[in-house]
């Protein structure tokens, strides 16, 4: 709780970090209460008002289905954050699992596991996210997987190095001679102490993996259609950018608020754990 | 010098191995195989046993993979599913041309105006210029490929009418007169890893400024100019290379992005393409192409590193 004050604290202090907390908060509340806030399903076809520009009736205007810009581009949010978090938890808690056991075990299983990370990042991120869609198909479940597992040798590597250091520290080598079992101390002993890295890890991430789902979704290999999601809105939207260019630009200011907000956030986060103030 | 280079050779054909045994496992557990992709769904069982006969399809796994990387080494990569009667090998060849064109170019706009930008914030730390020049950067890393190419074909291609949205160019005919095609690709390839680089170079400067042997240099009585130049720039360029060798594996999927909006032809869309027509063996040779690329475009940033920062060599 310390930490989530101090960061507050931290924000507050800088007025682009109020602007991106503000812009981020707002999309957090839009994506939970967007079923109350949406005029219209972002479903619901109305063919009559099909690429309506932007009105007082349809906000952003209407695609080709005359379904409502603005509905879906709310409604998306939902997807983005749904995605993200799960992504970046799967990253998250399986880089921590093999980070931890590396640095805590080190020898052979660290050898392993690190040679395991190596080749899992010698692939280009977007590339192996393909590989292994082409695996499943393209899906909600398929996007979190793979990004969740792109993010994990990162997240080892960097647990890895913090858990190193707390090895041969004084509190694990007293749990090791009171007798307590190998997962007992990594859980109990050296995961507390890789939260604060881990924490800033967490909130790069997020960033990035609004990124790489938006991109996903953008080539077709993420959510399917109907399902409003930022990316494909905006692929469909390519093919009549010159009648429709409000099926472009709000979607993609939608993702551009985002992802700037939370990269700002990051940064600030960053700073802080780093002690740069 | 020689060991380095030659342990970071065998590591590449080690990864590369690993990799193609990788691709090879995951394409091969793919649902529908290539006997059923040629017949389609209507088709007796006897048909399609017989053509995964002919085909070698009912042989091991293993004896399948050594088969085909076999082939490959030969350069034989077999034809396409989707487009029949070509070749894999002539697609790879003109669409990777054309790729490798693009990226070159994107590289030869990126590198020095990220560097410059990078470094000009960094020395002027917490001035209105650093200010803008910084918050440009953090833009850069955070709109999607597809986000800024989609705003630039709008603004320069819908509104303003003077560059074309879309790009398929021909590298045998005349170039100069289809650069127009490629202004926006190469802004759009560029612009996420234009801020990386411009991020690192600005933090790099920063930390060689605070170091004790700036502040020797500067007592010391040297001239302002020969400090910034022949000092900090100087050692905060090395971190910058890392960077630009990591972002090379960023580039290649900003590519396949890239491509998609501009309908280039690259590599990139060809991969995308093989894989939604689930063209197996179009998408084996593609996906390890690619790999190929990239880990000797790695290969070429480390040896660079190398030769730049003696430590490495030490180290060894």
């Amino acid at each position: 709780m310390k930490a989530v004050y101090m960061i507050i604290r931290r924000i507050s202090k800088s007025k682009i970090g109020m602007i991106a907390f503000v812009i981020f908060i707002s999309w957090l509340i839009v994506a939970i209460f967007q079923p109350f806030l949406r005029p219209y399903s972002p479903t619901a076809y109305h063919i009559a008002d099909r690429f309506s520009s932007p009105s007082l009736q349809y906000p952003f205007g209407t695609d080709r289905y005359g379904r409502d810009v603005f509905s879906r581009v709310l409604a998306g949010s939902t997807t983005v954050f749904l995605i993200a978090s799960a992504a970046t938890s799967i990253g998250l808690i399986l880089g921590t699992a093999i980070g931890v056991s590396a640095g805590y075990f080190g020898g052979s299983i660290d050898e392993l596991l690190m040679r395991f990370v190596d080749i899992l990042m010698s692939f280009p991120d977007l590339l192996f996210a393909m590989l292994i869609i082409s695996m499943f198909g393209p899906s909600l479940f398929g996007v979190v997987f793979v990004i969740g597992l792109v993010f994990t040798p990162r997240v080892a590597r960097l647990v890895r190095s913090a858990a190193l250091d707390l090895r041969h520290k004084g509190f694990v080598e007293a749990a090791q001679v009171r007798g307590e079992s190998s997962f007992y101390i990594m859980a109990g002993e050296i995961f507390p102490n890789v939260l604060g890295p881990l924490g800033v890890e967490g909130a790069v991430r997020f960033g990035y993996a609004i990124f790489m789902s938006a991109s996903l979704g953008f080539l077709g290999l993420g959510v399917q259609p109907p399902t409003p999601d930022w990316g494909l809105m905006m692929s469909e939207a390519k093919k009549y950018l010159t009648v429709a260019p409000w099926m472009v630009i709000f979607p993609a200011l939608a993702i551009a608020s985002i992802i700037v907000s939370v990269n700002i956030l990051g940064d600030i986060i960053r700073q802080l754990e780093n002690g740069d103030l | 010098m020689v060991h380095y280079l030659i342990r970071r050779l065998l590591f590449m054909i080690v990864a590369l191995f690993i990799a193609s045994v990788i691709i090879f496992a995951i394409t091969s557990v793919l649902p529908g195989d290539v006997a059923q992709m040629i017949l389609g769904q209507n088709v007796t069982p006897q048909a399609l046993h017989a053509l995964r006969q002919k085909l070698g399809l009912d042989k091991p796994v293993y004896v399948r993979y050594l088969e085909w990387i076999g082939s490959a080494l030969h350069g034989n990569l077999g034809t396409s599913l989707s487009i029949p009667g070509v070749r894999i090998s002539w697609l790879l060849v003109t669409r990777g041309e054309n790729t490798l064109f693009l990226a070159f170019f994107a590289g030869l706009f990126l590198i020095p105006t990220s560097l410059g930008f990078g470094i000009v914030a960094g020395l002027k730390e917490g001035s209105w210029v650093d200010n803008l020049i910084s918050s440009v950067g953090l833009i850069a890393i955070s709109l999607p490929e597809f986000v800024s190419g989609l705003l630039l074909i709008t603004l320069f291609s819908v509104w303003l009418r003077v560059l074309p949205a879309t790009s398929s160019i021909d590298l045998h005919h005349n170039l100069f007169s289809q650069f127009p095609k490629l202004v926006l690709p190469i802004l759009t390839v560029s612009f996420v890893i234009f801020g990386y680089i411009l991020r690192m170079a600005r933090v790099s400067v920063i930390e060689v400024s605070r170091a004790d042997y700036i502040r020797t240099a500067i007592l010391k009585g040297l001239p302002r100019r020969r400090v910034i130049i022949s000092h900090i720039v100087h050692n905060a360029l090395l971190p910058s290379i890392t960077v630009i060798a990591m972002n090379m594996g960023w580039m290649m999927g900003g590519l396949v992005v890239t491509e998609t909006v501009f309908a280039f032809p690259g590599l990139g869309r060809l991969l995308l393409f093989a894989l939604k027509q689930r063209d197996i063996p179009l998408l084996q040779a593609t996906i390890l192409t690619v790999g190929a690329i990239y880990l000797f475009l790695n290969l070429l940033a480390d040896i660079t590193y190398g030769f730049l920062n003696p430590q490495v060599r030490y180290n060894e």
